[in-house]
């Protein structure tokens, strides 16, 4: 084999630090004039594919990809400033339809398809829908074994072992190549993309296509109803002493 | 959308906690104290309202000596009446509520006390056996009255974070703390005028401002401790004073007690007044000496919405100027801070909690750039430009941009981390002067030489030196000297003072940039300030303060 051909898609997503608003029709979360970065977990999937290959496991190209608005670019830079070799933007513009979980994976697939991947890195959910179904649903396309919330990756020649994460502890798992990989928080701490990196990442290829380009009906199967925010914390109140306390909490029932 | 991972904040600080932990406190709108158990902390802040025991910090208070023994040519002022117990029946009886008053007085009550004695940089403390926190205005106008009847010495104190000494007693002072002073009164979304009580804590106030796009002016490492009554009467500089200038602008009104009791209601809420002389602005930087700050008015600029942070490696000091005359040239009105950390300093951060540092290998200086402006595509391109220009011509050896808020928060942590950093050791003499910016770092090599010659430095618990570094708001001109200490000691402080004063006097300096005069730098006014003006400024004094109850031992 000549050496792992990782495609790692990322999304751009409101900054996980930002708190998101409901517009005022309650349909979606305001996006304008807000901070937007890349989604953390794939952070952790680029950052593990670089590590690969600064760890000496054979990796002959990693691809960084990404399906969104125009802006979408920027994290693409990010992602080749971190260390990915190239960069492939699906444009769906906001006026789009937006692409559901299962539209992404029967585009990963052609991607896949395409570009001859053998490992597939995404991450475990992006933080916008939280639907953490992207990766499972290639792999069910794919035909091919997957490791999720992966906090660790070893690669023996064709070997992949994952240090799982699970409910109390980890499991580990071994598959051959070909495989899909989700990650999780614990995987690695991703680097900064540094000046000489982020100048380099200028000049990496980035290629731009379309859903025509790979002729995908990727129209919507569900509806937004209704968006809502959280019901905001109640304000505290402050008490003036110990007996102050004691009878607050006997009020309400805590006691 | 809402999202538990969204939220994943909390998973992925226990995760990730060295790179998330720090940045998380700073975005996130927290209003817990910024540095809680952040690092190992031998510099803990004695944060009064930590009640009773001060929390976190290995070393009690109680290590801290006392100011009166350490300076013992300092002398209590005889003609205080020392504090009796009808005098804090009288207290008790005007405050009401518990919580109003500690006093160790009628009890031991000495645990609870002592976070308001001894100061952040654990160098004070003081015998403060009473302490009043007042809820108005109209009680801090009664306790003055009162103390000034009966000369009652009294210590105005904010978040007890400033670094003179000038917010804990000396000798039996009464402390009056302005935590329960906490309501903000209005804002105006219009006009960005914020009016709050002066016991607001400054990170409070700017999540406050934060939900109405809005931010305080001011930002500093102290954010969750200090209050912005503490900040005005100490006229704060901070880490955008380059971009929002200082208190003294947006400062519009101040409300304020004078010892005798009288209110100064002067919340202005008009950017221009030309009526008469301005009297706010002697409470501008005044440390409490004519009055306590009870309420401000001030001007807050609309938050930008666009914001990005670099971090630079530099090969020398020259280096780093070359960078801020580029920063200002090519990025200008967008350019928000720009800060600066000698090697040393982020060895020592290192060091000391830990901390791993956004580059790889060692450059002898750092700078924090930061940028705010309205228009993303507009700043990232500005930025771009800068960046390439600054690489290609070897300005900066390495640099890292971050990439998300929470890259931003981590780089800035490398700045803002230091000065809880430095005290890692036991203690930190602290410099904050004003000095031309091509001098300034030179400061820094001939104490450090100074200081190794005569054997102070070293890496055991034989010499009470550790280093001498040198950090600070270069764009302000304004040098962070600090020499982290095992152990304070008369032997350093002999080698640094008047050593370092007399420094700054040759370059037409100043000795106190930002943190003012206090305790510290009281003996040493006259090497920033003429007879004359020390003359006029004794006058203010006695002609606010005639019967000298406020904050005694301090300022001039
Ligand atoms: C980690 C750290 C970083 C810092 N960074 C900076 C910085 O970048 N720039 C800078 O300028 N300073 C900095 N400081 C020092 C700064 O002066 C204080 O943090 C802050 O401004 C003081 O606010 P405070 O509420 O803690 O006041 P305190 O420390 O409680 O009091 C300071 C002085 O003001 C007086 N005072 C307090 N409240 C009132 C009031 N309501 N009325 C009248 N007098 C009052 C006190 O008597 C005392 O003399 C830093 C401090 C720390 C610990």
């Amino acid at each position: 084999m000549s050496g792992l051909r990782i495609l790692v898609p990322i999304k751009r997503v409101i900054d996980y630090a930002v708190k998101p608003r409901v517009n005022r029709a309650q349909t979606a979360v305001e996006t304008a004039n807000v901070k937007h970065s890349m989604n953390p977990f794939d952070e952790l999937s680029i950052e593990e594919a670089v590590r690969l290959r600064e760890r000496k496991v054979p990796v002959s190209e990693i691809v960084a990809f990404s399906a969104g608005p125009p802006k979408s670019q920027d994290i693409l830079r990010t992602a080749m400033a971190m260390g990915a070799d190239r960069g492939i933007h699906v444009v769906v513009e906001d006026k789009d339809p937006q692409l559901e979980p299962l539209g992404v994976a029967k585009l990963l697939k052609k991607v896949v398809d395409e570009q001859k991947s053998n490992l597939v890195i995404l991450g475990k959910q992006s933080i916008d829908d939280d639907a953490a179904q992207t990766g499972q649903m290639l792999a069910g396309l794919l035909n091919w074994p997957q490791a999720t919330q992966a906090s660790k990756v070893q690669v023996e020649g064709e070997t992949v072992t994952v240090t799982k994460e699970v409910d109390g502890g980890v499991e580990t798992v071994r598959a051959k190549l070909p495989m899909i990989i989700t990650t999780d928080l614990r995987l690695n701490e991703p680097r900064y993309a540094s000046l000489p990196n982020i100048m380099k990442a200028k000049k990496k290829p980035l290629e731009k296509k379309t859903l025509k380009d790979y002729e995908l009906d990727a129209a919507p199967r569900l509806k937004t109803i209704k968006v809502t925010e959280p019901p905001p914390r109640k304000g505290g109140v402050k008490v003036e002493d110990v007996d102050g306390m004691i009878s607050k909490l006997k009020e309400l029932g805590a006691l | 959308m809402a999202t538990s991972s969204r939220f994943v904040a909390s998973l992925r600080r226990t995760a990730l906690s060295p790179r998330a932990s720090p940045c998380i406190k700073r975005i996130r709108p927290v209003t817990q104290v910024r540095w809680t158990g952040s690092t190992s902390a031998t510099s803990e802040p004695h944060q009064p309202d930590a009640k009773g025991t001060v929390k976190g910090g290995p070393a009690p208070a109680k290590a801290v000596k006392f100011t009166s023994e350490m300076y013992p040519e300092i002398q209590r002022n005889s003609k205080f009446t020392n504090l009796s117990e009808e005098h804090v029946k009288y207290f008790k009886d005007m405050l009401g509520s518990e919580s109003a008053v500690v006093e160790s007085f009628s009890k031991d009550a000495s645990e609870d006390i002592e976070p308001y004695n001894s100061d952040w940089m654990r160098k004070y403390r003081g015998h403060a056996k009473l302490v009043l926190k007042p809820a108005t205005t109209e009680e801090v106008s009664r306790i003055l009255k009162y103390c000034n009847d009966n000369m009652l010495a009294v210590v105005p104190q904010g978040g007890n974070t400033g670094l003179v000494g000038g917010s804990v007693p000396v000798f039996d002072e009464i402390v009056i703390n302005l935590q329960r002073m906490d309501k903000i009164r209005s804002f105006d979304e219009v006009s960005g005028i914020l009016v709050a009580d002066a016991g607001v804590i400054l990170e409070v106030a700017d999540n406050f401002l934060a939900e109405k796009k809005h931010i305080f002016p001011l930002d500093l490492g102290a954010k969750g401790s200090c209050q912005i009554g503490g900040n005005v009467a100490t006229n704060a500089g901070g880490l955008r004073l380059l971009r929002y200038g200082s208190l003294h602008g947006n400062v519009l009104g101040i409300e304020a007690v004078l010892p005798d009791g009288t209110v100064i209601d002067d919340l202005l809420e008009l950017r221009k007044n030309n009526t008469g002389y301005d009297i706010k602005q002697l409470f501008i930087g005044g440390e409490g000496t004519i009055g306590i700050i009870t309420g401000i008015s001030i001007l807050c600029p609309q938050r930008s919405p666009a914001v990005n942070v670099a971090y630079f490696g530099l090969e020398s000091f020259e280096h780093a100027q070359k960078a801020f005359r580029a920063a200002k040239n090519q990025l200008s009105e967008i350019l928000s801070a720009f800060e600066m950390m000698d090697g040393r300093t982020q060895k020592l951060l290192n060091k000391a909690t830990g901390k791993k540092l956004p580059l790889e290998g060692e450059h002898p200086f750092y700078c924090l750039i930061e940028t705010s402006g309205s228009n993303t595509d507009h700043d990232s391109e500005k930025l771009q430009n800068f960046l390439e220009n600054v690489m290609e011509t070897e300005i900066v050896s390495d640099g890292v941009v971050a990439q998300d808020q929470t890259q931003m928060g981590e780089l800035w942590s490398c700045r803002e981390g230091v000065s809880e950093a430095l005290g890692h050791w036991g203690g930190v003499y602290k410099y904050d002067l004003s000095l031309p910016i091509a001098d300034m770092y030179d400061l820094v090599n001939d104490v450090r030489d100074r200081l190794t010659e005569v054997g102070l430095v070293g890496d055991d618990d034989s010499h009470p030196v550790v280093d001498a570094v040198g950090y600070g708001h270069m764009g302000d001109a304004n040098l962070h000297l600090n020499v982290p200490v095992r152990r304070y000691d008369k032997e350093v402080e002999k080698q640094l003072e008047p050593y370092v004063y007399e420094w700054v006097q040759k370059k037409n300096g100043s000795i106190s940039a930002e943190h003012g005069l206090g305790i510290t730098k009281k003996p040493y006014i006259g090497y920033s300030r003429s007879d004359t003006m020390i003359k006029l400024m004794k006058q203010i004094k006695n002609l606010y303060d005639p019967n000298g109850i406020m904050n005694p031992y301090k300022y001039i």
